[in-house]
């Protein structure tokens, strides 16, 4: 084994092709650190192959899973090819390659298992969320925080860094649907801690958010169900000593 | 009627004795009642339904919620190994890829964007020809 750390960046992607060479490049340029992996979520376009042609890894799930199931394809591709820190980067362009370095010096800085970064932490309000989305964010941000007692100003943001021990957990555990305010609960429930850090996001540069507005009131009650049975559900607590 | 139909499904394979079970399990309660008519009418009195008839079919709901739930906790369950699946499909697919194209490895950039760029230009070729299809 080299002493050298391993990075992956895994970019889950649903019919981005309008962006995804964008980000793919990006990452090479401002984060060389970082091998790329593509997850195609069982695109109908032809991310696959641009994503390829772009010089990234892709693996190509055969439907769609949804994107709790292709982050978590990124997990398992980390684990078993030993990788030491894995980043989560949307594939819309919404995410900022260069944010990296900050989230890897906050994880070293304060030796946690997971940075997240977050958009409210920032002056820079280059985020134009419509405020029906930032009011069910901060609804949740405020249930969150009172669940595992320390400040989530961003539970739903996908920009995040894991380290081995937060790799292991979620190769093996992670939610299905609107993963990332359910996935801070189950860091808590492993007692794996998180940092936020602030981060500069961007508007999506083209295709559509997973996330419709006819969806968000689903999404909304999801997550809350999520939230509340989380609470009471005991989840199989894997040893993470020897990571 | 019902029972008989579900023996045969069990036999015919068609139905996994552990889905049937439930089933044979209502229909044999069901069929019990309504034949054995003072059981129903000493069960109603008990709680409180006037018409035993009406205590039956409030039994057969009941049961019936109960079998919706058992499939659905059985689809959550299937969905969930699919995915699993589909998962364990994309790594494997993208290691056999690497070991089919090992030259990719010396010659990582050129090969690999040739051939990506030759797929793509073939795509909507094949598009076209199945819309004349």
């Amino acid at each position: 084994m080299s002493t050298r750390a391993l990075y992956l960046a895994v970019v889950p992607a649903y019919n981005e092709s309008a962006t995804i060479v964008d980000v793919i490049e990006a990452l090479r340029r401002d984060a060389p650190e970082f091998d790329t992996l593509v997850v195609d979520d069982g695109s109908t376009d032809s991310t696959d192959l641009l994503a390829q042609a772009a010089g990234a890894r892709v693996l190509k799930l055969p439907f769609n899973v949804g994107i709790g199931g292709a982050v978590q394809t990124g997990f398992v591709y980390a684990r078993e090819h030993g990788y030491d820190f894995l980043a989560q980067v949307d594939g819309d362009g919404q995410h900022d390659a260069e944010e990296l370095e900050r989230l890897i010096a906050t994880m070293k800085e304060d030796d946690v298992d997971v940075v997240c970064g977050s958009r409210f932490l920032t002056d820079d309000h280059r985020y134009p969320a419509p405020i029906s989305r930032r009011t069910g964010i901060h609804i949740f941000a405020f249930l969150l925080s009172r669940i595992v007692g320390t400040r989530v100003s961003d539970p739903t943001s996908g920009f995040r860094l894991y380290n081995r021990r937060a790799i292991e957990l979620f190769a093996f555990d992670y939610p299905h649907d609107y993963p990332e305010v359910e996935a801070v609960l189950i860091l808590y429930h492993h007692h794996l801690r998180m940092r936020e850090t602030p981060v500069r996001m961007y508007t999506r540069g083209g295709g559509i958010s997973s996330i419709s507005t006819g969806k968000s009131a689903y999404y909304m009650v999801k997550v809350l169900l999520a939230l509340f049975v989380g609470l009471g559900r005991r989840r199989p607590v894997i040893d993470l000593s020897d990571v | 009627m019902l029972l008989l139909t579900v023996l045969e499904l069990v036999r015919r394979r068609r139905l996994m004795e552990r889905y049937a079970l439930l089933w044979l399990l209502s229909a044999v309660v069901l069929l019990a009642l309504a034949i054995w008519s003072s059981a129903l009418a000493s069960i109603s009195h008990a709680i409180g339904v006037i018409y035993p008839p009406n205590a039956l079919f409030f039994i057969a709901i009941g049961f019936i919620l109960l079998l919706l739930l058992h499939f659905s906790s059985a689809v959550s369950r299937l969905s969930d190994q699919t995915e699993t699946l589909a998962q364990r499909q994309a790594l494997l697919d993208e290691r056999l890829r690497l070991q089919e194209e090992p030259t990719d490895d010396i010659q990582p950039e050129r090969g690999a964007e040739a051939e990506a760029e030759a797929e793509l230009e073939g795509k909507p070729l094949d598009l076209a020809q199945r819309h004349l299809d």
